[in-house]
């Protein structure tokens, strides 16, 4: 029987936690990701987990004690936000490399410089290529649900999985959502069993050997088929949970999209404040939509490129900009999946939101009419723009 | 040994069983190897203590040889063979193989 409780983000992400009971966290406290293992800690203090918490001294260390326990075949997760995921930089690549299926709450912040606490996502698609699986979640529900698919998706694949939240709007902001009973989660993500051990002495293994030029490429082939074969299995536990929650999880999520002619494409928190815009703009007979984004990493193009083909004018909405003067990283991955379609739309990108810039109702109007005059006028004449920043 | 796939190999270059070092070959790396001359050695086996390769061999507390599968040629076992013996030389592999 779901329960309906108000709960922040990091609450209900510190709560996904509790119920999922990982046998190790091991992390160091960060804003805006701080409140998430600073909640689950109190749940180690009052004995209501078995978790056994590891207080690292950096976020290097974090990942890294997480990397050995994962090794050691234990249930391991962590959180951590902007600098502290980028200070685990090296930790990333070297646990999905040893495929450890790892679960993070990243709470997506701005990177320094210049200093700044507030959200876009320049941390995890920094980390984009890490060889982690990456899911957004648009609200709080979202968050708690991924954290708990996350478990099953990393354990299935033997991927790391991060999860996000952003900072503040949804890490900070309280909703009303539904929590599952603990026996529900504890069923769903059911009991661990890892295929090796590192303290296993009866059967002696080596983690972390050196490849040369004889075995590198080939034990980088598999990880990339691991992400591959990501895909199905996202949606099936997807699907598995939508008959547990009734909340269904797809890897993209359209929203007045089939028939729309114009539409945004967008990660997070963005999405509620979309849908409100597209509602009133359907009420007064403009064809708009929009496809939100919820897997990353794997990313999606055939899907992408599937749900967007039919439409005249296309949006990519991006929260950080790779600084390669070509646009963000969401807009250039979705130019190379649309690239096979015989007939493409137009597509512009709006980098928007950096540092925590307010995304909201006015700015994304002005981007729909944008796209209808990009329709209307069938040509782009500025493909790259930057949306709320003063001149 | 049998040089596999990726589809083959253990996923993430996990080695699943103990001792697999020895059937790994990593003498080609050497381009200095060290000669002993058996008459000057006295057997005291410092140089298998000091070797970090285990590739001093040796039978019943005598050194027959040096396993060239796996020694890289640093050259400690001459430097820490006692002044006054002296047993062990380093040559290059250049003069040895021609």
């Amino acid at each position: 029987m779901a329960k309906r409780v108000a709960m922040t983000g990091n609450e209900a992400m510190a709560e996904a936690m509790r119920q999922i009971n990982p046998d190790v966290v091991a992390a160091y406290p960060i804003t805006p990701a701080t409140e998430v293992v600073q909640i689950f800690s109190s749940f180690v203090a009052d004995g209501l987990v078995n978790t056994e918490f590891v207080n690292a001294e950096s976020e290097h260390s974090a990942m890294s004690a997480c990397i050995g326990s994962a090794a050691a075949g234990a249930r391991t997760m962590t959180s951590t936000a902007s600098q502290g995921l980028a200070l685990m930089w090296e930790m990333l690549y070297i646990a999905s490399g040893l495929r450890l299926p790892i679960v993070m709450a990243e709470i997506n912040r701005a990177l320094s410089a210049p200093i700044n606490i507030h959200c876009d996502h320049s941390d995890t698609m920094g980390a984009r290529d890490c060889g982690w699986i990456q899911i957004f979640s648009e609200n709080a529900q979202e968050a708690y649900d991924n954290m708990i698919q996350a478990i099953r998706i990393a354990e299935k694949v033997l991927l790391p999985v991060m999860v996000t939240t952003d900072g503040f709007i949804i890490s900070h902001g309280m909703e009303t959502m539904e929590l599952l009973s603990d026996d529900e989660v504890g069923g769903f993500i059911g009991e661990y069993k890892p295929q090796h051990s590192i303290l296993d002495v009866e059967n002696p293994i080596t983690v972390g050997a050196i490849d040369f030029t004889d075995y590198y490429f080939e034990h980088k082939r598999q990880q990339i088929e691991a992400m591959n074969t990501a895909i199905p299995h996202i949606l099936e536990i997807g699907k598995e949970f939508a008959q547990l929650s009734g909340r269904s999880y797809e890897l993209v999520e359209g929203y007045m999209l089939e028939d729309a002619e114009i539409a945004i494409v967008a990660l997070g928190s963005t999405i509620g404040t979309a849908m409100v815009v597209i509602d009133e703009l359907r009420d007064k007979g403009i064809k708009a939509g929009l496809l939100k984004i919820r897997v990353f990493r794997p990313f999606p193009a055939k899907e992408i490129a599937a749900a967007l083909q039919h439409l005249k004018s296309i949006a990519i909405m991006d929260r950080s900009d790779s600084v390669n003067a070509g646009g963000g990283p969401l807009f250039t991955e979705i130019l190379a999946a649309l690239y096979p379609l015989s007939v493409r739309p137009l597509v512009v990108n709006y980098i928007y939101g950096l540092g925590g810039r307010d995304m909201d109702m006015e700015r994304i109007q002005g981007v729909y009419q944008d796209l209808q005059k990009i329709a209307a006028a069938a040509s782009i004449d500025q493909p790259i723009k930057y949306l709320g920043v003063r001149e | 040994m049998k040089i596999l796939g990726w589809k083959e190999l253990p996923i993430g270059g996990l080695i699943l069983e103990g001792g697999t070092a020895a059937q790994y070959i990593t003498g080609g790396w050497r381009t200095m190897r060290p000669v002993i001359d058996t008459a000057k050695c006295i057997n005291c086996l410092t140089c298998w203590c000091y070797c970090p390769d285990s590739s001093i061999k040796v039978e019943n507390e005598k050194i027959t040889g040096f396993d060239l599968d796996h020694c890289k040629g640093c050259g400690i076992c001459a430097k820490e063979c006692p002044p006054k013996v002296q047993a062990i030389k380093m040559v290059a592999e250049s003069e040895v193989r021609g």
